[in-house]
């Protein structure tokens, strides 16, 4: 049952976005986000709806997925939504009884869910078009110059790439651990809360136990292959910034400006 | 000389209180002594606890000699400068397959050991190449090891290692977590290596079958080396095998079985057709 998480949620596909450097796509990524919050007008919001389904259509990824994404947040999306429907003063549109929705709390409601929606969507597109290590390496290199203070970047890198591919081994172990308490009377199902937290206690212990021996013979595998942290190391995939990356951040930038130019105009 | 020359070699564990002091010495290696020719398929053999994995760190240069001289490619293992070369010329490979892979992709984690050395990025490409084709696992480049089966994922290990190009490879009981088909496609694995591409290979195990096509043998037990010689001397020796707690593979001792019985056998049988001749050539006689 554990066994079916799928961890990262990678679409394989042929596409230009797939084939962005994942830099690219990081940055693009944090531009977009910062120009859904920090824009308004309706103009503004055409823009950034064709900036974003544009990519969606070029990335090759069927629209179905980038709306799982938002599955999760749905209640978190209404419940924003109605706190600002309701409760922000303003000149008043309709009241029933106690409640009143006024026309800046019509304004925020709608501005918010749309900005949380692009949020998760734009987010999306680069989770669902970029491999988990293609991402660590892109992170590893876009943070390289926090290295000068001090900043382990390769580490972190590291650590991230190896979380990954042990995530699967570790949630096969639970589930092996859970099917071998539960045949000797554990029972991980009944009960409240409190019940329930204290009856982890058998899984964890192990669980635990067993990480710390993994962890100890993966630190005495990668000595024995010479790893001495990330100086003088080599790249067998090293990130290369291409044609279509420098297109990608003219297409990028020449979208920020538009917007800054639309807020300035109207 | 050889390519690893142990002399008087002597690893002491040293178990401490809480309050750092030595509270007993559990001694893992004990005086030992051990040479190996370049291109030689060596096994190692011991019950648990015999010393066998704690020697084979040494080989790395993971743990260094309480006492005596261990020399590997003419560099001491002793010497914390040369660390790094040994590690290079003597490549190792662990009992749990899961627990060595590093990265989610199988060419990827056969380029980490290169990567490491500093190798160009187009060298690691053809290293890689080289070692999964060297192993058969080169149509499997692109899947995850987490897909793999045990034999597959040591495979992986195995070219991992051969990645870096060592002259010598130690397998610290590779078979022991993998279901016999698994254990076959290592061993058959790590016998093209050394027929084929002359690397020196140190067995480590506890498994007799896997030792029959050896080159040369050597028996551990208590941190000693108590028996050394061809496969086929060791196991004539079937008593003293008992003696240090290990069994020898059912064929050898049928045939001892059926010699202590009176049957005229001789002595030293590794193999099934081996054992037929010999009946068939007592069946001849009795005729």
């Amino acid at each position: 049952m554990l066994r079916d998480i799928t961890l990262g949620q990678y679409y394989p596909a042929d596409s230009v976005i797939h084939k962005l450097d994942p830099r690219t796509k990081l940055f693009a990524t944090l531009l977009f986000i910062i120009s859904v919050f920090s824009f308004d007008g309706i103009v503004g919001f055409i823009v950034m709806t064709a900036f974003l389904f544009g990519v969606i259509a070029l990335s090759k990824v069927p629209l179905s997925f980038m709306l799982r994404g938002l599955k999760a947040i749905m209640i978190l999306l209404v419940i924003a939504g109605l706190f600002n429907l309701f409760l922000t003063p303003g000149q008043v549109l309709w009241s029933i009884w106690k409640i009143h929705i006024t026309r800046e709390g019509l304004r925020n409601a709608v501005l918010m869910t749309i900005r949380m929606v692009y949020l998760i969507m734009g987010s999306s597109v680069m989770t669902l078009t970029t491999t988990p290590n293609q991402l660590t390496d892109g992170l590893e290199k876009a943070l390289k110059p926090l290295q000068k203070i001090n900043v382990p970047v390769h580490e972190i890198a590291m650590m991230m790439s190896i979380a990954l591919r042990f995530i699967p081994i570790l949630i096969e172990e639970t589930d092996k651990i859970m099917k071998a308490q539960m045949a000797r009377g554990a029972d991980f199902e009944t009960g409240g809360l409190v019940k329930k937290a204290k009856n982890m206690v058998p899984l964890l212990v192990p669980l635990f136990v067993s990480a710390f021996r993994r962890a100890n013979d993966l630190a005495l595998a990668m000595e024995a292959r010479c790893y001495v942290g990330g100086e003088g190391r080599t790249k067998m995939i090293p990130l290369v910034y291409h044609k279509v990356d420098r297109l990608a951040y003219v297409v990028v930038i020449a979208y920020f400006v538009l917007l800054m130019v639309i807020k300035v105009v109207l | 000389m050889g390519i690893i020359e142990a002399k008087d070699l002597v690893h002491e564990y040293i178990i401490r209180d809480e309050e750092g002091n030595v509270e007993s010495i559990r001694t893992a290696l004990d005086h030992m002594d051990l040479s190996v020719e370049a291109g030689q398929f060596i096994a190692v053999l011991g019950h648990n606890g015999s010393g066998k994995s704690t020697f084979a760190k040494h080989l790395n240069a993971l743990l260094t000699p309480s006492e005596g001289t261990l020399i590997v490619d003419g560099m001491d293992v002793s010497d914390e400068s040369l660390t790094y070369d040994i590690r290079q010329e003597a490549g190792m490979v662990f009992q749990n397959p899961d627990n060595q892979i590093i990265a989610s992709v199988v060419q990827e984690d056969v380029g980490f050991g290169p990567e490491n050395i500093g190798v160009p990025t187009e060298e690691i490409w053809e290293r890689v190449e080289k070692s999964l084709k060297a192993v058969g696992m080169w149509q499997y480049r692109e899947h995850s090891p987490n897909k793999l089966s045990g034999g597959q994922k040591q495979r992986v290990a195995i070219a991992g290692v051969m990645a870096m190009e060592p002259k010598c490879i130690i397998l610290d009981e590779p078979t022991a977590m993998l279901d016999p088909n698994g254990r076959k496609e290592v061993l058959e694995a790590v016998h093209a290596l050394n027929r084929e591409k002359g690397v020196t290979i140190i067995l480590i195990t506890h498994y007799m079958e896997e030792v029959v096509d050896a080159d040369y043998v050597y028996v551990m037990d208590q941190g000693k080396v108590v028996l050394e010689g061809n496969p086929r001397g060791i196991f004539s020796q079937v008593e003293t095998l008992k003696e240090h707690r290990l069994d020898v593979p059912q064929i050898t001792l049928l045939a001892h079985e059926l010699q202590k019985a009176g049957l005229a056998i001789p002595d030293g049988i590794l193999t099934r057709e081996e054992l037929i001749d010999a009946l068939q050539k007592v069946a001849d006689k009795r005729k």
